[in-house]
Parts: structure tokens; C-alpha cells; sequence
């Protein structure tokens, strides 16, 4: 039992405390900026007219969802391999933001989809991986929670988060490898962006901004995390002092 | 007005806002909330310890 195992919460503490407060400001401005530039100043599509505005946060979303369950993959791994103590809580405190990212990026899309495909939903190969990816979030959460020893849930979840990873691959290329209704990638593609400027600044303003809420809530839910604990230890010295204070009015 | 008929497409783009607005605002009161009650309990039990 070395003391590194306890130094590292205490200075994730101390610098998460320091970073809060910036890391929360940044997102609610990045926000408020993009939400202007989104509905006000992007110009309509020359074909999909004003619709096109529900892209400014189905695609923040999908980025989001497939860049926090990366992130719980390698959180899972550290977790795994050295045994970090604050691996396993970064990526449990991630599980449920980046359900919450999967589910926003299924129905904006389905919202769009409606307008543009004239359907709600089609078993295409992006739409149904990113279905499984919402899956994947919801038995990682299910599994985690599912022992009653903490850390044989926190390997279980582990182990199904690697084993996942491979869907991300998947949902990336699937536009390439197969036919869909869903069009390739227009950002993040070799040769550079396809869509208008106009378009892209309010998009990637829009993703930095959940970027940093993500990062703001996942170190207001890992404090909460390293606070309970405490707490637990606080109380079971407690229970130890109060049997220890009886034990010699009993042997009298 | 215009501004709301979103070119006829209120009864999407509105719900696609609406809907991320309570998601991330329910992830965040939900993360809030409890670590308001955690930091409380903490501070409870740790002000109790000192005297």
C-alpha cells in the first residue's frame, strides 16, 4: 500500500478545484456563443432551409458520444492495467454524460431525418451503431452497478467498455463501408471540410462548448465520487470510535 | 414571428433545441445536486470531528 494511491485524489482535488470554475465559464460562454451563431447568424441550406439548424447539436452530440465512450475505453484500460485509482471514477462519473450525449444524437437525428429522409428512423449501418453505442452506455452502467463488491463491478465494466471499442471504428467508417441514407463525413475528412464556412464556426464553437461542459460535469461528478468515499471513511472511524469508547465500560 | 416559424420547420428544429436543453441541463442539476448534498454531509461530519 503505497501513499501515491492517496496522493493522486488529493491532487486531483486541489486542481480540479482550481479548474472549475474556468472550465464551467468557458462552456456556458462557448455555449451562449454558439446558440447565437447557430440560430441567428448561420445561414438557412440552400436545400434544407432551416432544418439545417438541428445540426448545430445533433453533431456536437455525435462527436460527444463517440469521444466519451473512447474516453471510458482508456479510462478502462488504465483501470485495468495499473490500477489508477482514479481511472475507474473517471470513467464511471463519464457513463451516464455520454448516454446522455448517444440519446440527444439518436432523436436530433430522427427529428432531421423526419424533415430530410421522410423517415424517423432506417437500419442503416451509422443509425444502428450508434444505437448499439447507446446500448454499449447502458449495460456498461448496468454491469458497474450490478455487484455487490464495488470493484468486481468497476472490472466487470471495464472489461465490456475494451471489448466495445470496436464499435467506434464502426460508426466512424460506416458511411464509407456501406450504403446509407446518412451522408459521409463533411468535417473531419481528408482534404479538408466540405461544409460552408458559415457553418463550420458555429458548429465547432458548439462543440468545443460541450466539450467543456462534459469535462466541467465529469470533474464535478469524480469530486462527488472521491467526496463519498471520504465520507464513508469518515463514518466507519466514527462507528470504531464509538465501539472503542464502550469496550471498557462493558468489561467493568 | 419568422424567427420562430424556423421556415416551416418549428415543429422539428424547436424539439431538437428543447430536447438538448433538458438533457444536458437534467445531467447537470442531477451532477450538482448530488455533489451539493455530498459536500454538505462532508462538512458536517468533518466539523463535528474538530472540536
Amino acid at each position: 500500500m503505497s501513499l501515491h494511491r492517496f496522493a493522486n485524489p488529493a491532487r486531483f482535488m486541489r486542481l480540479s478545484a482550481a479548474l472549475l470554475p474556468w472550465c464551467s465559464a468557458a462552456a456556458a460562454a462557448l455555449i451562449a456563443i454558439g446558440l447565437y451563431l447557430a440560430l441567428f447568424v448561420a445561414p438557412p441550406d440552400y436545400q434544407q432551409g432551416e432544418a439545417v439548424r438541428i445540426m448545430f447539436v445533433h453533431v456536437p452530440s455525435a462527436w460527444m458520444a463517440s469521444f466519451v465512450y473512447a474516453l471510458i475505453a482508456v479510462a478502462s484500460a488504465v483501470a485495468l492495467i495499473w490500477r489508477h485509482p482514479l481511472a475507474d471514477i473517471a470513467a464511471q462519473g463519464a457513463a451516464p454524460l455520454g448516454a446522455g450525449f448517444t440519446l440527444l444524437c439518436l432523436v436530433t437525428g430522427s427529428l432531421w431525418g423526419e424533415r430530410m429522409w421522410g423517415t424517423w428512423w432506417v437500419w442503416d449501418a451509422r443509425l444502428t451503431s450508434v444505437l448499439v453505442l447507446f446500448f454499449l452506455y447502458l449495460g456498461y452502467l448496468a454491469l458497474v452497478n450490478a455487484f455487490d463488491d464495488p470493484g468486481r463491478g468497476a472490472r466487470a465494466g471495464a472489461i465490456l467498455a475494451l471489448v466495445g471499442i470496436v464499435n467506434l471504428p464502426i460508426i466512424k467508417f460506416s458511411v464509407d463501408w456501406w450504403h446509407t441514407l446518412h451522408q459521409p463525413a463533411s468535417v473531419f475528412r481528408l482534404g479538408g471540410p466540405t461544409i460552408a464556412a458559415a457553418m463550420l464556426w458555429p458548429l465547432l464553437v458548439m462543440a468545443v462548448g460541450f466539450m467543456l461542459f462534459f469535462f466541467a460535469l465529469l470533474m464535478i461528478r469524480m469530486r462527488t465520487t472521491l467526496m463519498a468515499a471520504k465520507i464513508r471513511a469518515l463514518r466507519l472511524a466514527e462507528i470504531d470510535r464509538l465501539a472503542a469508547a464502550r469496550r471498557p465500560a462493558a468489561a467493568s | 414571428m419568422h424567427f420562430l416559424a424556423m421556415g416551416g420547420y418549428a415543429a422539428y428544429v424547436w424539439p431538437a433545441y428543447a430536447l438538448t436543453f433538458i438533457v444536458l441541463g437534467g445531467l447537470l442539476a442531477w451532477s450538482l445536486g448530488s455533489y451539493r448534498r455530498h459536500r454538505r454531509e462532508l462538512e458536517r461530519l468533518q466539523g463535528r470531528d474538530e472540536p
